[in-house]
């Protein structure tokens, strides 16, 4: 493989808070050099950036993919596809698929899957329960030894406090992390819509926001008592951030991420039953999404993830209360975000962190830095160019984006994975 | 002024003059009934079908009553369970409608948007006849024409609607419809039974039927189903009634002259006493029905016509 020059970029990597104009060389899949003046090889080839921002390839710390189980809405060689397109090189994926991943063979398939893309590390999550059932613990020894970077039941909350307890306690034996999906089943049965005006006028059963809380003040006092490693996923309301920000402040090892829906959207989306917005947990009002926005800026929240969930249309083209909950991602994670460096308090520099960098300390991998000597897995997006989010012309199978007719600003041009370009 | 609607979802952003409309036109359809000259040919040549994913005898024999006294051909379809179980759709079932070429679809669904679903795939002008616990906009135009009927007005009316409103169509599509037209809502229920915000609609919230009633020109009495009152929101139907059951004792608690509505069916001795519902001095239950049908053929007009 040719030597690559990725000349003239804006190069930011959150890691070293560096932001410099300046070349990236790429050697044998490493980045070998980048900084001013760091010169052109015999022989190179190049690729100008005309001053677009080159970031770390993106770490998406949660992601469902269709396989195995679900092909007909994603497979993995069409999740990378979407991912490439969004500029993420790492993802993390969740095990509630069919069967779930609670077997160490399956970690492994999966690792194996995501190299063979060329294009996408996959990280598996091993199961937290047995099947993902929620009633008996997964071999989470056996499944670290393979490869999986924690332990959840995915879209459904490892409900009984007594099996949290035991997940949290078991887990931290092997310094592993318990992700939970922070919402109380007990509350939330049946439900389809946050609770309040619009889900009333709606006449869609609704989830009261405080089942959120509710479920992470009992998980935060559990890890308390056990000394379990704890991150909570999608966190969407104003009580959730202060939780974590008060367990933070005690000194508790929790964390915690959120998805773009929930930042940029509010339970507004729903109306006309617009089941691409039907996202679990649903949207919320608008005063809890600024207040997942004061969260990413002052560091409360540690990464953004795509919490992708591929679906077809017809799991979506239902009457609202029976349509599948869950939104397509991948390819909106970077230009949604970066939306909200220009109208938040949220830096392009933090942001951009959140979505490489810190997800990848959460998960103890390596990735998410541009740094001499490592995989030359790079971002390159244009933050001026514009474009139109429209479902059915997405990269990848899964089409059901929330975000359906957005304008967005922030393009990606260009994605390398171990210094071969897999987009643009 | 807004182009006129094409389907009748609900009632939610109705103004005024387009309620008034239809109250006058049914109105006159009221008369024309009475009359025994009712049979027009407004609809010949059109086809109304009657889907129904939900069972309802009186909605449905309303709607097909009012599409024959048109010249509508009526057609009714009771979508079976076993047909959704065999994987059918909605989606499927409004391709296959279209490809009839029906123009008027009157459906009942139990599940809230399923008409605004249908809507956006058919040809037809879409009825919704009862959607979940979303609207039943035909049954609330219906409640205010009888209403105005008796009272002469709407306006300033003290209308207490009470029972399970947290489940209830019937409820929302009332309580959007009498608050734009300037009545005094009121909601009774249990705690349980009263859905978050609804004053956020205009409506007053009461847990205790004394309280509610005070004063009150109508009193509404909702269905309450009886898998609610085992346990989940309500203890027992007996301790329901005791409570909340509309009987003579506790409509005097209203104005002398206040009259008692329900949408119908009735669960008598639970949210209705029957010498109540059954008193002729106090009862418009009778007329609601009769309402229903003319309140149904404007609405079959006005769309026919091209739109509300």
């Amino acid at each position: 493989m040719s030597d690559i020059l990725i000349r003239a970029a804006r190069i930011i990597d959150p890691a070293t808070r560096t932001d410099i104009e300046g070349d990236l060389l790429i050697r044998d899949g490493m980045i070998l050099d980048f900084g001013p003046g760091i010169g052109r090889p015999d022989g190179v080839s190049v690729c100008e950036a005309k001053g677009a921002v080159l970031c770390p390839g993106l770490v998406d710390m949660r992601a469902s993919l269709g396989e195995p189980g679900y092909e007909y809405r994603e497979t993995i060689v069409s999740a990378a596809q979407a991912a490439a397109a969004g500029g993420i090189t790492t993802l993390a994926c969740l095990p509630d698929t069919k069967p779930a991943i609670d077997d160490a063979a399956l970690v492994r398939l999966l690792i194996t899957r995501g190299e063979e893309t060329g294009s996408l590390s996959i990280f598996p999550y091993g199961a937290a329960t047995r099947g993902c059932a929620g009633s008996e613990l997964a071999e989470y020894g056996l499944l670290a030894e393979a490869g999986a970077v924690g332990f959840t039941d995915g879209r459904r909350a490892i409900a009984t406090s007594r099996l949290m307890r035991s997940a949290l306690a078991y887990a931290s034996g092997f310094g592993a992390m318990i992700v939970q999906h922070p919402e109380d089943p007990g509350l939330a049965e049946g439900g389809c819509a946050t609770e309040g005006a619009r889900a009333t006028l709606m006449g869609l059963p609704g989830i009261p926001a405080i089942a959120e809380a509710i479920l992470m003040a009992r998980d935060i006092r559990l890890a308390e008592l056990t000394g379990g490693r704890l991150h909570f996923a999608h966190i969407s309301t104003a009580e959730a951030v202060s939780l974590v920000r008060r367990a933070k402040d005690r000194g508790l090892r929790i964390t915690c991420d959120t998805a773009p829906p929930y930042f940029d959207m509010n339970e507004t989306s729903i109306g006309d039953y617009r089941t691409y917005a039907k996202l679990s947990p649903p949207l919320r009002t608008e005063s809890d999404r600024q207040a997942i926005l004061v969260g990413l800026a002052d560091g409360t929240i540690d990464a953004i993830a795509s919490d992708h969930q591929p679906r077809d249309a017809e799991d979506k083209r239902l009457p609202f209360a029976e349509a599948s909950a869950g939104g397509a991602g991948l390819a909106t994670l970077l230009a949604v975000t970066l939306a909200h460096t220009r109208d938040s308090a949220l830096s392009l520099m933090a942001a951009l962190d959140l979505l490489t960098a810190r997800p990848a300390a959460l998960l103890g991998i390596e990735a998410g830095r541009i740094g001499k000597g490592l995989p030359a897995d790079l971002c390159l997006f244009d933050p001026e160019r514009s474009w139109l989010v429209s479902a059915g012309s997405l990269p990848g199978k899964a089409q059901n984006t929330p975000f359906d007719g957005r304008a967005l600003e922030g393009a990606v041009i260009g994605t390398w994975k171990a210094g071969r370009r897999v987009f643009g | 002024m807004n182009a006129p609607n094409r389907h009748l979802l609900g009632i939610e952003g109705m103004a005024p003059p387009t309620i008034l409309e239809i109250l006058d036109l049914a109105e006159s359809y009221a008369l024309l009934n009475r009359s025994g000259k009712t049979r027009r040919d407004l609809l010949r040549g059109r086809t109304l079908i009657n889907l129904f994913f939900e069972d309802s005898t009186r909605t449905r024999t309303s709607f097909e009553l009012a599409g024959k006294r048109l010249g509508a051909d009526v057609i009714n379809m009771a979508v079976s369970q076993s047909s959704v179980s065999k994987g059918e759709t909605l989606v499927d079932t409004a391709t296959t409608l279209n490809a009839m070429n029906c123009d008027l679809l009157v459906v009942r669904h139990n599940r809230s948007g399923a008409p605004a679903l249908l809507a956006q795939k058919v040809d037809a002008a879409v009825i919704n006849a009862g959607d979940g616990t979303h609207e039943h906009p035909t049954q609330a135009l219906l409640d205010a024409l009888t209403i105005r009927r008796r009272k002469g007005r709407l306006e300033g009316l003290v209308v207490a609607i009470c029972g399970d409103i947290a489940h209830s169509r019937v409820a929302r599509s009332n309580i959007l419809l009498l608050t734009t037209m300037n009545c005094r809502v009121r909601v009774v229920g249990p705690p349980t039974l009263i859905p978050t915000a609804i004053e956020n609609f205009g409506a007053e919230v009461f847990h205790d039927m004394r309280a509610g009633l005070a004063g009150a020109d109508i009193v509404m009495a909702l269905r309450v189903q009886k898998e609610r009152m085992s346990g989940g929101s309500v203890p027992s139907a007996r301790e329901y009634f005791a409570f909340y059951g509309l009987d003579a004792a506790k409509l005097a608690y209203a104005k002398p002259d206040a009259l008692v509505m329900h949408p119908g069916p009735m669960n008598r001795g639970v949210e209705i006493d029957s010498a109540v519902a059954d008193d002729p001095t106090r009862s418009l239950i009778r007329e609601q029905v009769e309402m229903g049908v003319a309140v149904r053929m404007a609405v079959l007009d006005l769309l026919a016509r091209g739109g509300i």
